[in-house]
């Protein structure tokens, strides 16, 4: 019985799973898709006040004119710098009248979570107020636009990583948000230095060419 | 002649290949998971600059593309070299602000996700690094009036030498 089925020739099959390795081979894109993502501010609603009236010391206003120069809280600067200018105003260290107000904040961890806080999880502290006005130009590189933008978010994400490390003893980056405890954690960090940067309207804005 | 057939005699020894079809094998199915199909013409050049804190975009599904660039050259013939926007694969050759056709792509891709994912569309913007800010502006302007707010500017990881220390 057994003998009567014939034997397939299996000599081809190298042959057939090296074409199909080599038309994979060709067509294989391994791009991982990388970037830095932020939340558009929303339409605002017909009537709403657009022009919300913000303590002056609380605004950093970070300008990129039309022939890509920096100007931060109205003084050139160099886009290296930025980042250390950023987190001195949303920590505000010494207490400078010209920085933002800090604000005196619970915030709640989960109970329990870090040795550094009270058995209740609350966390007590100053938050600032401070807000990033970022504008541009409409003939600003869009390179030179996303190089500010990586340098703000480049300073709330260090914050939140010191403050994370000081607490919790690891990297931001590792809290798992699948599980509820780190997520409870990234969500207090996330309160206490917000991603408070402003895209304002689009308008001319000039510049020297 | 005896030198022939001496050689002969010895010969070489044959490897055996009977493992070559189950390495291949293994290589395909690696190529075949790892792969993900290109479905889209990218019409518009684009490079993407590079950022030191960019983040692996999770989710491929949630994700459409909004490219903005100079046009390839057999594009160019035909509209020129401004900077163009194109939608997924779809190239929107309209004179200024093509405010209408964003609309209409944002709620064809929302469409498309489940209903409970429908919030969490995200847009990736994949934007030449030598374009004027002004297109890019009104792009955003027009995904902020069809409500998709959820960007993602595409980068490269940068590497820097001092990056993260004190």
């Amino acid at each position: 019985m057994a003998r009567e089925t014939p034997e397939v020739n299996g000599g081809s099959l190298a042959d057939i799973a090296f074409l199909l390795l080599i038309f994979f081979l060709v067509t294989t894109t391994m791009d991982i898709d990388t970037g830095i993502t932020r939340l558009l501010p929303p339409e605002p609603e017909p009537g709403q006040e657009t022009d919300i009236q913000v303590n002056k010391r609380n605004v950093l206003v970070v300008l990129l004119n039309r022939s890509d120069r920096l100007m931060v809280g109205g003084e050139e600067m160099d886009r290296l710098d930025l980042k250390a200018k950023t987190i001195e105003f949303f920590t505000n260290p010494l207490n400078d009248p010209n920085l933002p107000v800090m604000e005196d904040t619970e915030v709640q961890f989960p109970p329990g979570s870090s040795p550094l806080l009270p058995a209740s999880g609350v966390w007590r502290g100053k938050v600032s107020k401070g807000v990033i006005s970022l504008q541009n130009d409409r003939s600003t590189t869009y390179g030179k636009y996303l190089q500010v933008q990586n340098e703000l978010v480049a300073a709330v994400n260090e914050l939140r990583n010191d403050f994370c490390k000081l607490y919790f003893d690891r990297e931001y980056d590792d809290l798992n948000t699948a599980n509820p405890v780190d997520e409870e954690i990234q969500e207090g960090i996330r309160d206490i230095y917000k991603m408070n940067i402003s895209e304002s309207e689009p308008k001319n804005i000039g510049g020297l060419n | 002649m005896s030198k022939f057939v001496r050689k002969k005699g010895k010969g070489s020894q044959k490897i055996n290949t009977a493992s070559l079809p189950d390495i291949v094998f293994m290589l395909l199915f690696f190529f075949m998971v790892a792969t993900t199909m290109r479905e889209t013409e990218v019409q518009v050049r684009v490079t993407v600059p590079e950022a030191t804190e960019v983040k692996k975009l999770e989710k491929k599904s949630l994700v459409s593309y909004i490219y903005i660039g100079r046009p390839v050259a057999h594009v160019a013939r035909m509209y020129g070299t401004e900077p163009l926007v194109q939608l997924n694969d779809k190239l929107v050759n309209e004179e200024g602000i093509p405010f209408e056709s964003i609309q209409d792509f944002v709620l064809f891709e929302r469409e498309k996700l489940p209903e409970s994912d429908k919030n969490r569309m995200t847009m990736s913007l994949r934007i030449d690094q030598d374009i004027p800010m002004g297109k890019v502006d009104d792009v955003k302007q027009a995904l902020r009036r069809a409500k998709a707010l959820i960007i993602n500017y595409s980068a490269r990881k940068e590497y820097r030498e001092q990056g993260r220390q004190r």
